[in-house]
C-alpha cells in the first residue's frame, strides 16, 4: 500500500512538473520571444486554457501528501516555511497578472503585467527547482523527526544544510533552464510568425544549455546521494523512466529538425516525465533524507494512515484520476491550433 | 499577542476571511450564470446578453478566488503541523477529495463558459456552466465537511496509540449531519450574496438610465431569487444550525447570546454591550422566553449560561463572538425585509422606478458579505477553544517549529499582496460594469485562467 500511495505521489508531482512546467516555461521566455502586444498576447493566449487547469496538479499533490503522508506534511511545511510562501506569493502574483494582463488595453501597464507575469514565473522555476534538490540530497531531520532549514547555511550539501547549496542551486538552474526550453517549444507549437522563429531559436539555446547542466546534475546527485542513482539502476521503473527519457530526448530532436513543433513538444514532455519518473523511482521508499543520519529518514511505509483511510482514499482517488486525465486531454484536443487561427481567440 | 499562537491565527482568519470574498460570489452568481443561460436557451436573446456579461465577472472573482485559495491549503502544513499531524488522518480526505472532484471540474470548464460561447454552441455552453457551477457548489461541500468534523467530529475516527486520528467511517466523515445543516446554510447565503450583487448592477443601470432591458433582468432575477434564499438562509437553515450549536456546543451558544446566567424562559438579546469582567450585559434589549424557544422549541427548556462552564472551555473571544452573531442574525432579518419589499414593488411594477428603492437595492451589496463574515466568525469563534470541539485545543494545533517572526513575517506580506488584490479587483469589476452589457464581445484575447 505504501509502494501505492508513493507511485501516486510520485505520478501527481510529475504531472504537475509536465504541465504547469510549460506555462511557467512561457513566462520564463515571455519577455525574451515576445516583443510586441500582439505577440505577447498570443503567449498568454497559448497558455490560456492550460494554466489554471494545470496549478490544481500542484493542489492534487499536496492533496495526496496530506491524505496518505500527513506526517511528513507536518514535518516538511514548516520547516520550508519562507520558501512556500515565496512559492504562494510568486503564484498569486503570477495568476493575478495573467488576468490583469488579459483584460488591459493600456500599454503602460500591459508591459508592467508582462514583467509580473515572467518574474513570477522565472523565480518559481527556480524554487521549485531548489526544492526538487532539497529532496533529492535530504534535509537536516534530527532524532524528534523534524527540522529546520535556514535559507543557507554554508552552501555545502553535508550535515547542518540549508535550502540553497551549491547542489540545489545547480538543480534550480537545470530546472529554470529546462522549463525555458520546454516553455519555448510549447509556445513553438502553438503561436507562428516571428514569435515561433524566436521560440524555436530559444528552444534550441537553453535545450542545449540545460543538456550540459544535466550532465553536471547527473555527476553531483552521484556524490550527493549516491543510493538515488544506485537504486535507480536496480528498479524497473527507474530503466522506465530512463527509457522515457531516451525515447523523448530523440522525439524532441527529431521534431526539431523537422519542424515538425507538436512532436518536440510531445517529447520534451517526455523528457520532464522521464527524468523526474526516474528519479522518484531511485527514491523509494524514503520521502524525505535526513542528512544527519539514514535511521531518521521519513520512509513511506512508515508514514502511511492507518489501512483503512489508505484504502478508502486509494478507491475514490483512481475514480477522481480519471476525469482528472480525461480533462487534460480534452484541453489539448481542444486547443492544438495555433493561437492565430483559433477563431475563439480572435 | 503574547499568546503564541496569536499570529498564526490572525494569519489564517485574514487570509481565510479574504478568500472567502470571492468564493461566495462564484458559487452564488454560478446559479444565476445556470438561469440565464437557460433563458437564452428558451430563445431570449436579451438573456444571452445578461450570461456574456455576468460570466466575463464570474472569471475575473473565480480567478481571484482561486490565487487567494492557494495559501489556504498550504497553511494546514505551514501554521498548523501539530493539528495536520493530528487531525490529517481524517481531514487529509475531504481537503483531497476537494482537489481531485471539484477543483479539476471547475478548472476544466470555466475558460469555456467565459471564452467557448461561438465555439460550443448554446447547448455546449449551458453544460459548461452547469459544470462551473457543479464544481463550485461540490469545492463548498468539501471544505464544509471539513470544518463540520472541526466543528462536531462524530464517529469517522478512532484515536491511535501515536494519539493522531485515523479514518473509521468514509461516509460518516462527508455525511456528518452537521455538515448537511451547515452546508445547506452556507449555500443559500452565498446566493443571497450574488443576488445582492446581481440587484446592484441592476438598480445602478437603471438610476443611470442605461441598458434598461438588463436592468430589468437582473432586478427581477436578483429580487427574486435574492428573496427565497433569504428566507431560507434564516428558516430552516439558520434555525436548525443554532439549534445543533445548542446541542453540542451549548458554551457557544451561552457567549454567542452572552449569556452568563442559566435558567429557563431564557430571553434573546436583540441589542445589548457584553461586559465579561462583571458577567453581565449592558444596556440590554431582550425579548423574554425567545431564546428557549429558538433553541429548543419551547420556553421551559433551561438553556445553560457560561457560568456553567468552567473558564477555560469558555470561546476565547467572547465579545466578538457575541457581535458576529447579532450582526449576521440582525443583517439576515434585514434581507429578507429588504427583499420582500422589492417583490412587492415588482408586483406593483415599479421595481425599476422607484428611485428611493433602487438606491437603498444599489448600495446594499456590502452587507451579504459583512453577514457572510460574521456568520463565519460565529461558527470559527464559537468552535474556540477548541480546533477539533472536544477533542484537541487550538492551543496545541499551530506549528511551534516557527517562530512568531516568521508568522508575522508572511501576515504582513499577505496584507500587502491582499490590498493590491484588492485594488486590482475593484478596478476590473467597475471597469466591467462601466463597459456594460452589450452584444459586442469584450476585448482582448483569450487568455483567462
Amino acid at each position: 500500500m505504501a509502494e501505492v500511495w508513493f507511485s501516486i505521489l510520485a505520478l501527481t508531482l510529475v504531472l504537475y512538473a509536465a504541465l504547469d512546467g510549460f506555462d511557467f516555461g512561457a513566462g520564463l521566455v515571455h519577455l525574451w520571444v515576445a516583443r510586441t502586444d500582439d505577440e505577447r498576447r498570443a503567449v498568454l493566449a497559448a497558455i490560456g486554457p492550460f494554466w489554471d487547469g494545470n496549478e490544481v496538479w500542484l493542489l492534487a499533490t499536496g492533496g495526496v501528501l496530506f491524505v496518505a503522508f500527513p506526517s511528513v506534511l507536518a514535518v516538511a511545511f514548516p520547516a520550508f516555511y519562507l520558501a512556500l510562501f515565496l512559492v504562494l506569493w510568486c503564484l498569486v502574483l503570477r495568476g493575478i497578472s495573467i488576468e490583469v494582463r488579459n483584460h488591459l488595453e493600456d500599454s503602460l501597464w500591459a508591459a508592467f503585467f508582462d514583467a509580473v507575469f515572467a518574474g513570477s514565473s522565472s523565480l518559481l522555476a527556480l524554487l521549485f527547482g531548489l526544492a526538487l534538490g532539497n529532496v533529492v540530497r535530504g534535509v537536516p531531520i534530527d532524532a524528534n523527526r523534524s527540522f529546520t532549514l535556514a535559507l543557507f547555511t554554508d552552501f555545502l550539501p553535508t550535515g547542518q544544510v540549508g535550502l540553497i547549496d551549491f547542489y540545489t542551486l545547480s538543480v534550480g538552474l537545470l530546472s529554470s533552464v529546462f522549463l525555458a526550453a520546454y516553455g519555448a517549444t510549447f509556445l513553438a507549437a502553438r503561436t507562428g510568425g516571428s514569435l515561433r522563429v524566436r521560440c524555436l531559436a530559444a528552444e534550441r539555446n537553453s535545450a542545449f544549455v540545460a543538456a550540459a547542466l544535466f550532465v553536471i546534475v547527473t555527476i553531483e546527485t552521484h556524490f550527493v546521494r549516491p543510493s538515488l542513482l544506485a537504486n535507480l539502476l536496480q528498479r524497473v521503473p527507474g530503466w522506465l523512466g530512463i527509457a522515457v527519457l531516451v525515447a523523448g530526448a530523440s522525439l524532441w530532436l527529431s521534431g526539431f529538425r523537422a519542424g515538425r513543433d507538436r512532436r518536440a513538444f510531445i517529447g520534451s514532455s517526455l523528457v520532464a516525465i522521464g527524468i523526474l519518473g526516474a528519479a522518484a523511482a531511485g527514491l523509494y521508499p524514503t520521502i524525505i533524507h535526513s542528512t544527519l543520519a539514514p535511521e531518521f529518514d521519513l520512509n513511506a511505509p512508515a508514514s502511511l494512515v492507518p489501512p483503512y483511510g489508505a484504502a478508502v482514499g486509494l478507491v475514490w482517488w483512481l475514480i477522481a484520476l480519471v476525469p482528472a486525465l480525461l480533462y487534460v486531454a480534452m484541453g489539448f484536443r481542444r486547443n492544438w491550433e495555433r493561437v492565430g487561427r483559433d477563431p475563439a481567440t480572435r | 499577542m503574547t499568546d503564541p499562537s496569536f499570529w498564526h491565527r490572525l494569519q489564517f482568519s485574514f487570509t481565510i476571511v479574504y478568500h472567502y470574498l470571492f468564493p461566495q460570489l462564484t458559487m452564488g452568481l454560478g446559479v444565476f450564470l445556470v438561469i440565464f443561460k437557460w433563458r437564452a436557451l428558451r430563445g431570449n436573446a436579451d438573456y444571452d446578453i445578461a450570461t456574456r456579461f455576468w460570466s466575463h465577472l464570474f472569471g475575473i472573482n473565480f480567478a481571484f478566488g482561486v490565487v487567494t485559495g492557494f495559501p489556504m491549503e498550504f497553511q494546514f502544513g505551514t501554521n498548523w503541523a501539530r493539528f495536520s499531524n493530528y487531525a490529517g488522518g481524517v481531514i487529509g480526505q475531504t481537503l483531497a477529495l476537494e482537489g481531485m472532484f471539484a477543483f479539476f471540474l471547475e478548472s476544466a470548464f470555466v475558460y469555456a463558459l467565459v471564452w467557448g460561447e461561438r465555439k460550443l454552441g448554446p447547448r455546449k455552453h449551458f453544460a459548461a456552466a452547469v459544470a462551473v457551477c457543479a464544481g463550485s457548489w461540490l469545492s463548498g461541500y468539501f471544505i464544509i465537511a471539513t470544518n463540520a468534523f472541526m466543528q462536531h467530529p462524530i464517529a469517522a475516527y478512532q484515536t491511535g496509540a501515536d494519539g493522531r486520528l485515523s479514518l473509521t467511517d468514509f461516509w460518516g466523515l462527508l455525511l456528518n449531519p452537521w455538515a448537511l445543516a451547515e452546508y445547506a446554510h452556507n449555500m443559500t447565503a452565498s446566493v443571497v450574496t450574488a443576488s445582492f450583487v446581481v440587484t446592484a448592477v441592476g438598480a445602478f443601470y437603471a438610476l443611470k438610465g442605461i441598458h434598461p432591458e438588463q436592468a430589468r433582468i437582473f432586478l427581477r432575477t436578483g429580487v427574486g431569487v435574492g428573496l427565497a434564499a433569504a428566507v431560507v438562509v434564516a428558516f430552516p437553515t439558520g434555525d436548525h444550525q443554532a439549534k445543533l450549536v445548542a446541542r453540542y456546543q451549548p458554551a457557544s451558544l451561552a457567549a454567542m447570546e452572552g449569556r452568563f446566567e442559566s435558567g429557563p424562559r431564557a430571553a434573546l438579546t436583540f441589542i445589548g454591550q457584553p461586559d465579561v469582567q462583571e458577567r453581565r450585559i449592558d444596556n440590554a434589549i431582550h425579548a423574554p422566553m425567545l431564546l428557549s424557544i429558538l433553541a429548543y422549541g419551547t420556553p421551559n427548556r433551561s438553556v445553560q449560561g457560561l457560568n456553567d462552564f468552567d473558564e477555560k472551555d469558555w470561546p476565547t473571544n467572547i465579545e466578538l463572538l457575541y457581535y458576529s452573531f447579532h450582526v449576521m442574525a440582525g443583517l439576515g432579518t434585514m434581507f429578507i425585509a429588504l427583499f420582500a419589499l422589492a417583490n412587492f414593488a415588482r408586483y406593483k411594477g415599479a421595481l425599476e422606478r422607484w428611485r428611493p428603492l433602487l438606491w437603498v437595492l444599489m448600495l446594499a451589496f456590502p452587507f451579504p458579505y459583512i453577514a457572510t463574515t460574521a456568520g463565519w466568525m460565529t461558527a470559527e469563534l464559537g468552535r474556540q477553544p477548541w480546533l477539533v470541539y472536544g477533542l484537541f485545543r487550538t492551543a496545541d494545533g499551530f506549528s511551534d517549529s516557527v517562530s512568531s517572526g516568521n508568522a508575522l513575517f508572511t501576515l504582513i506580506g499577505f496584507c500587502g499582496l491582499y490590498f493590491v488584490l484588492g485594488l486590482l479587483y475593484v478596478f476590473l469589476i467597475l471597469r466591467d460594469i462601466d463597459h456594460g452589457p452589450t452584444q459586442a464581445r469584450h476585448g482582448g484575447a483569450a487568455v483567462h485562467g
